[in-house]
């Protein structure tokens, strides 16, 4: 009960708080449904198109969990692989940078003509998206890793796949984990961005999709609805690493780790 | 490969030193023509202030740096490929990710030891520190004595016939100090295995070691090297009178020797 009153109920009370505060502006200023639906509005919308927007859940949420894992794993072998060597880290440090750099839109179009509509260009965007911070924090935590422990295991003649995998890797993880929680959030935002270009409409359009056809069909209701929806798989997404960074971490960093 | 419980073993020495000298890449000196050998199943003690480079010799009796001249074997062969040798850092460098057990366990595991033995191995040598019941915890709940403690499990569980201890125990209080300290002594009885310990405290020398080597830094090098001539060590000897002359006779010769 004391963890429901003091850990749920404050973003609960704002939330509805919110949802109150926006009705009322809605019917109290007599809003364009077009403009701004009310809450209830974006409700009965969502319930309206429930099977379309279920069919673009799960295609946007795949997209972005996808591209997410290859991005998560790409990350961390790219990242301890710089990590190898001062000299790989100079050579491959700037065009990793340039994948950070480069507007995804402006090169979600190349994707279309690399993979096509549909899903495997939105995946592709999203890696490109969300790979970097796994890289940098991957580098990063190896980089830090206590030169002691690596004089001990220079001691006992450890290999480098040994000192990578015992040593190097685990000190990284609070590091790694940071970075997968930034590249979570990034993997949903490349994802519906991609789809804004690469997307296809009709029965079974991603989210990226559906926005653009509901704006362009004055349907603002179920734009609201996706654009939510948007943001849940974001935080499930974002959920699912802070679940694998307590399960990783909570032994040895206790009541550190949040 | 000899019996390592054979007696009859030829005595050859356990580490030999000819005229070792180390200069940093930064232009210090850090050692100049240090010569010494010790004698397998010895007790020696390296001592001298700090600077005088005895950390050095250590590290590189461990094969962790390479003197830019002389010559270093360890059991005749050269220190960065000698087996059997353990390693106690000032710090107990553990693991935090790890517990106990799976701490002392690290250096069978590098070595590619079968798991079960590797387990096995490590649950003895924990029970000889006394540290049986702490196996399946992690260092941070550990205090700094029970840290050290399993240090000294992992270097142990290698079976060392060389075993390197760089100020172990300088972190710890007086009393742990003195417990760690007779229980080193007890381990060394026990498996008689070469033991070399840097420190800077000429009381711990004396008291630990069969023969304490004392140096001085500008640039590093023996000044003193002497057998300790006191029995085996009891709850009492540290208070003992003729310890106490023993400890004052390896002062004057440090003091006499810096002197001159």
């Amino acid at each position: 009960m004391r963890f429901l009153f003091h850990k749920l109920l404050p973003p609960v009370l704002v939330a509805v708080l919110f949802l109150l505060l926006w009705e009322g502006i809605v019917v109290v200023f007599e809003v364009q449904p077009f403009l701004l639906p009310s809450p209830i509005r974006v409700a009965e919308s969502a319930a309206e198109h429930w099977d379309r927007l279920l069919w673009a859940t799960l295609r946007t949420g795949g997209s972005a969990l996808a591209g997410f894992l290859i991005a998560a794993a790409t990350g961390i072998i790219l990242g301890s692989l710089l990590g190898l060597s001062r000299w790989l880290e100079r050579g491959f440090y700037p065009p990793t940078l340039l994948l950070q750099m480069v507007p995804l839109i402006a090169i979600a179009p190349l994707f279309v003509i690399w993979f096509g509509f549909g899903a495997s260009s939105t995946i592709a965007a999203t890696v490109v998206v969300a790979i970097f911070p796994v890289i940098a924090s991957t580098l990063g935590g190896i980089r830090s890793t206590d030169p002691q422990l690596l004089e001990l295991f220079r001691f006992h003649r450890a290999t480098r796949l040994q000192t990578w995998w015992k040593l190097q890797l685990p000190s990284a993880s609070p590091s790694i984990i940071t970075g997968l929680r930034v590249s979570a959030g990034l993997s949903v935002i490349g994802a519906i961005t991609a789809e804004f270009v690469s997307g296809y409409t009709g029965e079974s359009a991603p989210l990226g999709s559906l926005i653009i056809a509901s704006v362009q069909n004055f349907q603002t209701a179920l734009m609201f609805a996706a654009v939510l929806i948007s943001s849940v798989i974001g935080f499930v997404l974002f959920g699912m690493v802070n679940v694998l960074g307590w399960i990783i971490l909570h032994d040895w960093y206790g009541e550190r780790t949040r | 490969m000899t019996d390592p419980g054979s007696h009859d073993a030829p005595a050859s020495p356990a580490l030999q030193l000819s005229e070792v000298g180390m200069v940093y890449p930064n232009g210090f000196t850090a050692l100049s023509g240090l010569s010494f050998q010790l004698e397998e199943g010895g007790f020696l003690a390296l001592t001298g202030p700090s600077g005088c480079g005895k950390t050095t010799v250590l590290q590189a009796l461990a094969g962790l740096i390479r003197p830019t001249s002389g010559r270093i074997t360890v059991g005749g062969d050269d220190p960065a490929s000698a087996n059997h040798v353990a390693c106690c850092f000032q710090d107990p460098r553990l693991l935090p990710w790890r517990t106990v057990l799976e701490n002392v366990c690290l250096p069978l595991q590098l070595a590619g030891v079968d798991r079960a033995d590797g387990v096995q191995r490590s649950r003895e040598a924990l029970s000889r520190v006394g540290l049986a019941d702490a196996a399946s915890r992690l260092p941070r709940e550990l205090s700094g004595g029970m840290r050290m403690r399993t240090a000294i499990a992992r270097a142990l569980v290698v079976r060392p016939r060389l075993l390197l201890l760089d100020e172990p125990f300088g972190a710890l209080d007086e009393v742990n100090r003195e417990q760690l300290d007779d229980e080193l002594l007890r381990l060394w009885e026990e498996d008689r295995m070469t033991v070399v310990i840097v420190t800077h405290s000429l009381r711990e020398a004396v008291y630990l070691a069969q023969r304490v080597l004392v140096m001085d830094s500008g640039p590093g090098a023996l000044v003193a090297d002497t057998e300790i001539a006191f029995g085996p060590r009891t709850d009492s000897t540290r208070t003992d009178h003729r310890f106490n002359d023993e400890v004052g006779r390896v002062q004057r010769i440090f003091r006499s020797e810096r002197a001159s």
